[in-house]
């Protein structure tokens, strides 16, 4: 067993250092990064294009010092509530005169004066500052004025929490098929870009002999193991950097997006995991099946034939698992948890559905014994069909003429 | 380096019904270098690899290195293929140290030891070239290379001969010498009797998946009557009936078997018949030859490359 997963490892390294660290796969890696560049870009020009754009009034206050403090004491309190646009910015002047010399002129920039003191306010407007800016000084000045009367008696201010009715039963539980929907059809489309790959992984090895090589040096299931293990590493690597561009993406620029999601049943760390999970579990089953089929084709060609009815076969598995999405319970999705090719797509949908875990024990559990089955099968085919004749599967018309 | 390093009973391989390898008997001899002689088909391959455990034997045993189980001996095994292969856009230096670590070696004991052994072979500089800006012949000795770099106990080449050239055959010759000299043996096909008979201490000769003959080069000769080649001044005389009745003649020249008696009385019937003797030599039949009788059929001579050196 330790010679098993020891070869396997060999093989693998050998696999995924020379797949990964080829410039082709660079390039094929960095591609989610040029999206993350450009909304990067785009998105810091939008905010320059903000900052410019701030249009929040400034208003002069030139009242008597202690006046002075008070307000923008009160102004302080008000935008952490109110939020920084709604309220003009203040900037304090020593006191000069009257307010209009500060208004005069482009020179300051200020659009309205407030002079005097809290008791005795003047206010004063540019010509062009909107009439608003009255009100929302006076906002301003009524609450410095009840923060000075109320001074050593005000209460703190309060903080309300955020409680909220639960969202009604109907809805969450169509808010979750919709997760099931996406956590199933992301899957599926992953899993349809990258599972095809494992059909031709033998044809290298196949082409330029190595195989006899391996094949002497290592036991049969080992290779297949190893080979396994390798496009797994591959596709996580793919996967691991898109998913991070992208969730890096959401979160720096739109972290709005998180914030109205509904909730899986099982929570969303729990959802996480098992996507991951399932994943895991899809991509080696059907690479386990692909990988065998593929190590029994003896040419390119003959892969190309075989990728369609195998992206066809993905097709059905989904549609499988996706009919009986709406109702976890029903036979139809119990038949797709558990035939083995579908259960991944099914599980994750319960698990978007339904909160009970232990079926999900049950389920990798499963999905790990039909693994093993899998690839005692396909290395048992490779060594009969392949190995042992020495030159591959023949048609019967073929063998006629040997 | 009394025990037996490889071991096979009555092995056989059907394929499609056909038995390419029908009931064979191996015995290899620690320490020594042992050649499987056969025409091409004979089920030389076949043999070896169903030894090496790539195939599995559908009757028979066979024990590599003392061990039933073949696989479990590969990392003391190296396995030279028939057909070549290594991963074209390797370095050198990685693909030796990647058959070093296929065999249990670390990667990074094989990527030093492969320095060692490329550098000793004249190639330093190759280690780190990619396979595919090698030529052939340098190709082909990355691999053997890389068959030897976790020093095997036994090594297999199946036709490790073939495509090689005059200088780089020499060279294989004298890395086998190597590594038995060094304690591992040596276990190799060929079709090309020549180096069966420089190299061997032992051979099996295989043809149509049965062992024709096992024993050592010398008593394969000695199973064929040494050779009498003659030639005379005269043509014709009586002394023409002391020459056994099997003789082949071509005008002034004879050839027969070296009869029982030895050759002092037709040398005595030539002399008193007056021939005149020219030449006279008795030879030793060549393992060609014995190879032919044991066969029971012509062999395809070797390619002139092949039969240089």
């Amino acid at each position: 067993m330790r010679q098993l997963f020891a070869s396997a490892w060999v093989i693998a390294r050998r696999d995924y250092v020379t797949t990964v660290f080829s410039r082709i796969f660079l390039l094929f890696l960095l591609t989610p990064v040029f999206p993350a560049i450009f909304g990067g870009v785009f998105a810091s020009l939008g905010a320059n294009d903000d900052a410019a754009g701030r249009n929040v009034p400034l208003v002069a206050i030139a009242t008597d010092a202690p006046s002075a403090q008070t307000l923008i004491a009160a102004h302080d309190r008000l935008r952490k509530r109110l939020g920084p646009d709604a309220l003009p910015d203040l900037a304090r002047q020593p006191v000069a005169g009257a307010g209009s010399s500060l208004l005069a002129g482009r020179g300051h920039g200020y659009d309205a004066v407030l002079t005097g003191s809290l008791d005795v306010p003047h206010f004063l407007l540019a010509a062009h500052a909107p009439s608003s800016l009255s009100q929302d000084i006076g906002l301003i000045v009524d609450t410095a004025r009840a923060d000075r009367d109320l001074k050593g008696i005000a209460r703190p201010p309060v903080d309300l929490g955020r409680d909220r009715v639960p969202a009604p039963p109907e809805v969450a539980q169509q808010d979750r098929t919709g997760i099931a929907k996406a956590g199933q059809t992301g899957l599926f489309i992953i899993l349809v870009m990258l599972a095809g790959m494992s059909l031709s992984t033998f044809i290298e090895e196949k082409s330029n002999k190595v195989i006899e090589v391996l094949a002497a040096a290592v036991p049969v299931d080992a290779i297949f193991l190893g080979k396994l293990a390798s496009m797994l590493g591959i596709a996580l690597t793919f996967v691991g950097a898109w998913s991070v561009a992208i969730a890096g993406g959401i979160i720096a620029f739109k972290p709005a997006m998180l914030a109205g999601l509904p909730v899986p049943a099982v929570g969303w760390p729990v959802f996480v995991a098992l996507l991951i999970a399932y994943f895991v579990g899809n991509y080696l089953l059907l690479g386990a099946v692909f990988l065998g089929i593929g190590s029994q084709a003896g040419s390119p060609r003959e892969i190309q034939v075989m990728a369609l009815p195998v992206t066809m076969l993905q097709l059905v598995l989904y549609g499988f698992a996706s009919a009986g999405v709406a109702h976890p319970d029903r036979w139809i999705s119990i038949a797709a948890a558990l035939f083995p090719w579908s259960s991944p797509l099914a599980m994750i949908a319960r698990a978007a559905e339904l909160p009970a875990l232990w079926p999900h024990v049950l389920a990798i559990l499963w999905q790990i014994v039909w693994l093993a089955l899998v690839l005692r099968v396909a290395a048992g085919m490779f060594r009969r069909a392949v190995l042992k004749s020495g030159t591959g599967w023949r048609w019967p018309w073929m063998r006629a003429s040997r | 380096m009394t025990g037996l390093a490889v071991e096979a009973h009555r092995l056989v391989k059907r394929f499609e019904g056909q038995r390419a390898v029908d009931g064979i008997d191996l015995a290899v001899a620690e320490g020594t270098i042992h050649g499987v002689l056969g025409p091409n088909g004979a089920g030389k391959t076949t043999t070896l690899r169903t030894l090496l455990g790539i195939i599995e034997p559908d009757e028979g045993w066979r024990k590599v290195l003392g061990d039933d189980r073949p696989m479990r001996a590969a990392p003391r095994v190296g396995y030279l293929p028939e057909e070549r292969g290594l991963y074209p856009s390797m370095q050198a230096k990685e693909a030796i140290a990647f058959l070093g670590n296929l065999r249990g070696m670390t990667l990074a004991d094989g990527r030093r030891r492969a320095m060692e052994l490329l550098e000793e072979a004249g190639l330093g500089e190759a280690g780190t070239k990619t396979i595919r800006q090698l030529s052939k012949g340098m190709a082909q000795t990355v691999q053997l290379l890389g068959t030897i770099v976790h020093r095997p106990r036994l090594l297999v080449l199946d036709e490790p001969f073939s495509g090689l050239d005059a200088i780089n055959q020499q060279r294989l010759e004298g890395l086998i010498r190597e590594q038995v000299a060094d304690g591992a043996t040596v276990l190799f096909s060929t079709h090309v009797i020549a180096h069966a008979e420089r190299l061997c201490e032992r051979i099996s000769v295989i043809a149509k998946g049965r062992v024709r003959f096992d024993g050592t080069v010398a008593e394969a000769r000695g199973r064929l009557p040494q050779r009498v080649q003659l030639t005379t001044r005269h043509a014709e005389g009586g002394w023409r009936g002391a020459l056994p009745a099997d003789t082949v003649a071509d005008g002034q020249h004879f050839t027969f078997a070296l009869p029982a008696g030895g050759i002092e009385p037709v040398l005595e019937a030539l002399i008193a018949g007056g021939a005149g003797i020219e030449a006279l030599s008795i030879e030793r039949p060549s393992l060609h030859e014995a190879f032919v009788d044991l066969v029971g059929e012509p062999v395809p001579q070797p390619e002139a490359g092949e039969m240089a050196s």
